[in-house]
């Protein structure tokens, strides 16, 4: 697992903070090439930090992240969009550009960093949208999108470039079963297709297992287990098991750390 | 999002109407064409009183405009040493008198040129003396004089 | 009582971190505005929002002004005779004080309110993030171009707004009210001073748009992202934008015309 030629991704020893809330201590995660990553974790876990670390967008208090052997928050400014340009990145709202159709929301990245003549532009596009199945909605606006389309166009703008890893933030929140499954089929066949490196963050346990080829549980700032997904989801852990079957109560406990009970109801001064 | 074409067409009729406008602040409301005396020569007259004389009045020769006030100073007699551009086009001969003159009954001071007679001119650097200038009226001296005449008047 | 201290001091380390911040953010603003050289077209865009859309109500509001000044003017003139002045004193007061003022307060209520909310909304959908992991620098590509659409329209729509201003006291006092036409004009070209007068009030609205836009872009970029938090954040451009314009106007004045 240490081999820097099969890891695109290695994250060392990071520590960070939110304010004074620890978020990570020590944690440390490889994300192999060329294969399908799920990162797990409940809400508020830090797994968004995660992409956003890796993305260069924060910067750790210790620690270092490696993305292609390049130590990410020692690099320029202009290494850094550099690298960006190799690394998509699909935002849970879709994050599509409210002033621009379908089409130039996918163009945008090419015609932002490439000097290709329009006819080139346009063979580009159209060839992802139709990877996404939307090539018929070019002309539509993002407030003519349903949810799922809208994350399928950020797909779409998000592989133009052709990078070398897409990072999915919450690919599947919110979504119907129909456009569940159409965005879980596209991260297995994009990856495949594209032969690229996916990194997949959310907390839809079993979407995430269905696709993935290495899994990770991150919680109270640390990976509580890993493995491969079928390992995940017969593990014995109490931790790895609440999670994984969406029990109630567990080492997570039910209820936000309070005062006793007896003492908040019955010593309560108004 | 609108045409690109028929949005550069009016960001471009904005600009040109937005820039028109200055132009016609600038030069119709402004005065910044008229200003410019273009080349001049600078001479100087030498007033007891200067009223409210201001830099930047204009100088008349038979109404017409020759000329601008560009400074005002003190010289060394406490008179009042008036700086004056004229275009080079107009001639003034030695002996004209310089006289401060209101534009109407209220409107502002300006300097009057009556024309002399030698076939000498001003030139640049010159300096006309006291003598050849007429302060400007300031109407309680011209009231107090009125009541002077008047009271000689009655004595004889 | 130690708790009322501490609150102050609260507010003035929050207000003094506050302007450090928005200071910085200028600094990133200019420097994104230099690569715009080669992209006019974004610039262009932002014109036609910003400067476009707001051409209507500067000139409307504009002829009002100058009509009602057309009306007081004539008024408070002929108590002393001197209604030939009227075109000098409408060209006075709008080149050095309404026009800037008014049209930079209007500029506020139309153009800054939408550019606060439209930032604020595109921090809070997630678009400014998704530009920057898509290595596009979102202050090159969304801020510098508003900004210099802001600091270009303004003083235009300052000057547009001043002259309807003199055309709409012109069309009360000499068209209606019978100020002879040569006099009107002749007695303001002849008391308008370019430098005194059209100039000053030049500066002003440059000055103007450049603290306007500003406040708009920063209070759009810091607004929390949330609806409230940007409905907040508007009603902040507009509040702290007008304090400024009339807080700035009362100092440039005080400079260019106080003779201190």
């Amino acid at each position: 697992m240490t081999n820097n030629k099969t890891d695109l991704v290695r994250i060392e020893d990071i520590a960070f903070k939110r304010g004074e809330r620890s978020v990570f201590a020590n944690l440390s995660l490889l994300i192999p090439r060329g294969k399908v990553t799920a990162i797990l974790g409940s809400s508020g876990a830090g797994k968004t930090t995660i992409l956003n670390l890796i993305g260069g967008r924060i910067a750790p208090e210790a620690g270092h992240v490696y993305v292609d052997n390049q130590d990410v928050h020692q690099l320029s400014t202009n290494g850094l969009y550099a690298l960006r340009k190799r690394m998509g990145m699909l935002f849970q709202s879709g994050a599509l550009l409210t002033d621009l159709n379908v089409f130039d929301n996918v163009a945008f990245p090419v015609r932002e960093h490439t000097r290709l003549p329009e006819s080139l532009i346009r063979h580009l596009v159209l060839l992802k949208l139709e990877l996404v199945g939307l090539r018929g909605a070019r002309g539509l606006m993002p407030s003519e999108l349903s949810g799922g389309m809208a994350r399928r166009v950020a797909l779409a703008r998000a592989i133009v470039l052709d990078p070398m890893m897409v990072m999915y933030d919450e690919p599947f929140a919110g979504l119907d079963p129909i456009s569940m499954g159409v965005i879980v089929k596209l991260i297995r066949e994009l990856n495949d297709v594209l032969s690229m490196t996916s990194v997949i963050v959310t907390h839809d346990v079993h979407e995430a297992c269905s696709i993935a080829d290495y899994v990770y549980l991150v919680g109270n700032g640390k990976v509580i287990a890993e493995g491969d997904a079928e390992t995940m989801l017969n593990a014995d852990t109490a931790e790895v098991k609440q999670f994984m079957s969406g029990l109630p109560d567990g080492p997570v406990p039910f209820h936000y750390p309070a005062k006793d009970l007896s003492d908040d109801f019955m010593k309560a001064k108004l | 999002m609108l045409n690109r074409k028929v949005m550069e067409f009016w960001v471009g009729m904005f600009v040109v109407v937005a820039l028109l406008s200055l132009v016609f602040l600038a030069f119709k409301v402004g005065n910044l064409g008229t200003s410019d005396v273009g080349k001049s020569y600078q001479i100087k007259a030498v007033f007891g009183n200067i009223g409210q004389l201001k830099p930047k009045a204009p100088v008349k020769q038979s109404g017409v405009l020759i000329g601008r006030v560009t400074a005002i100073t003190l010289n060394g007699d406490y008179k009042a040493e008036v700086h004056i551009e004229i275009n080079e086009n107009f001639k003034i001969p030695v002996d004209s008198k310089l006289s401060i003159r209101t534009a109407g009954l209220l409107g502002s001071q300006y300097i009057a040129v009556h024309t002399g007679v030698i076939d000498d001119f001003l030139v640049n650097g010159d300096v006309v003396d006291e003598a050849n200038t007429q302060s400007a009226m300031v109407l309680e001296d011209l009231i107090g004089r009125f009541f002077v005449n008047k009271a000689d008047e009655a004595s004889k | 009582m130690t708790r009322y201290i501490s609150l102050v001091g609260r507010k003035a380390i929050g207000t003094v971190e506050r302007s450090g911040r928005a200071g910085l953010f200028l600094y990133d603003v200019l420097a994104g505005c230099m690569p715009l050289m080669r992209r006019p077209g974004l610039v262009v865009q932002q014109l036609y929002m910003i400067g476009v859309l707001s051409f209507i109500i500067i000139v409307v509001s504009g002829l009002f002004v100058g009509m009602v000044l057309g009306f007081q003017g004539y008024n408070i003139l002929r108590d002393y005779g001197t209604e030939s002045a009227l075109g000098l004193m409408a060209a006075k007061t709008l080149t050095r004080e309404l026009g800037p003022v008014v049209a930079a307060l209007l500029f506020t209520g139309r153009a800054c309110s939408a550019l606060t909310a439209e930032i604020g909304l595109m921090k809070a959908t997630e678009q400014l993030a998704s530009m920057e992991m898509m290595a596009v620098n979102p202050f090159m590509r969304v801020l510098a171009p508003r900004f210099l659409a802001g600091f270009i329209a303004m003083p235009l729509l300052a000057g547009l707004f001043t002259a309807v201003g003199i055309f709409g006291a012109h069309l009360i006092g000499v068209e209606l009210l019978g100020v002879d036409v040569g006099v009107f004009w002749n007695q303001m070209q002849s008391g308008t001073d370019f430098y005194d007068d059209i100039l000053n009030g030049f500066i002003k609205s440059v000055v103007f748009g450049v603290v306007v836009t500003w406040i708009a872009l920063f209070e759009g970029y810091e607004a929390v992202p949330t609806s409230a938090g940007v409905s907040q954040a508007t009603t902040r451009t507009v509040v702290y934008a007008s304090l400024a314009i009339l807080g700035l106007d009362f100092i440039m004045t005080a400079l260019m015309f106080g003779e201190i």
